[in-house]
């Protein structure tokens, strides 16, 4: 019972996860992950991206996709393992793995963004 | 008492058997939308990874320039763009994949009218190209 109960809010959050992955991720990737550390493109200069990072609405925009990104992650993952490899029966270390992950991914974001940052 | 059978008949106890034949562990290499399917799910390992990523990228950026240097050369090491250019595949499989479902997800009324899928989907479109200019605004050139 308590399962069902919970079920809804992490599908929210998959979902919410889901769509800000969708719009943000690709041009990440493409960005941060490729063109900037390949030389593609120049990228920005520290200064500038301190100063970006730095502002409210960034970490608060960050720390939203990173946090709902990795809940979303878990919720789908945790059922491709249930259904592609039907591993049912280890089901009680796949979700402590999956929800403990996005958790914990969730805690070092605001501790980053809130703090350190 | 006297007309029952001399050896009594001996029954065997029902077994009924299980109406479930068992589904192979490898049931989504069959068909192409089954293997879709698997692909499009294991999309999220890569939003996963690139949310380690980010954050790493960011721990960097705040312990000063040295550090951010330090990151960009991390990530052109061949493993890091290897994996990259899998993530950048994969996470615009799941963009197309989310936008394509989103009708389907979502039933928009407007005045009693329900919205057509297709400018439900074609919202959604133009809200990615829309974050993806601002997120490309942001960064380049700057």
């Amino acid at each position: 019972m308590a399962r069902r109960s919970v079920e809804p809010l992490l599908w929210t959050l998959f979902s919410a996860g889901g769509v800000l992955a969708a719009l943000l991720l690709p041009i990440l990737v493409l960005l941060l992950g490729l063109a900037f550390p390949l030389g593609w493109l120049a990228p920005p200069s520290y200064g500038y991206l301190a100063s970006l990072l730095h502002h409210p609405l960034t970490r608060l925009a960050l720390f939203a996709l990173c946090s709902l990104s990795l809940w979303h992650w878990a919720h789908r993952f945790r059922y491709t393992l249930y259904d592609g490899l039907q591993i049912k029966h280890l089901n009680e270390l796949v979700n402590p793995f999956c929800y403990g992950g996005a958790l914990a991914g969730t805690v070092v974001a605001a501790y980053l963004f809130g703090f350190v940052l | 008492m006297s007309d029952r059978p001399a050896s009594s008949p001996r029954y065997a106890t029902h077994h009924p058997r299980w109406l479930r034949t068992r589904v192979s562990t490898w049931w989504w290499l069959q068909r192409r939308a089954y293997f879709k399917f698997i692909l499009r799910e294991l999309s999220s390992v890569c939003a996963a990874w690139f949310v380690i990523y980010l954050l790493l990228l960011v721990r960097a950026v705040s312990r000063g320039e040295a550090a951010w240097r330090g990151f960009l050369d991390w990530a052109a090491a061949p493993l890091v763009v290897v994996v990259n250019v899998v993530s950048l595949f994969f996470l615009i499989f799941h963009a197309i994949t989310w936008f394509n479902l989103a009708p389907r997800a979502m039933v928009v009324k407007l005045g009693g009218k329900k919205v057509p899928g297709v400018l439900i989907a074609a919202s959604n479109y133009a809200a990615w190209a829309v974050a993806t200019a601002l997120v490309a605004w942001l960064l380049v050139g700057r």
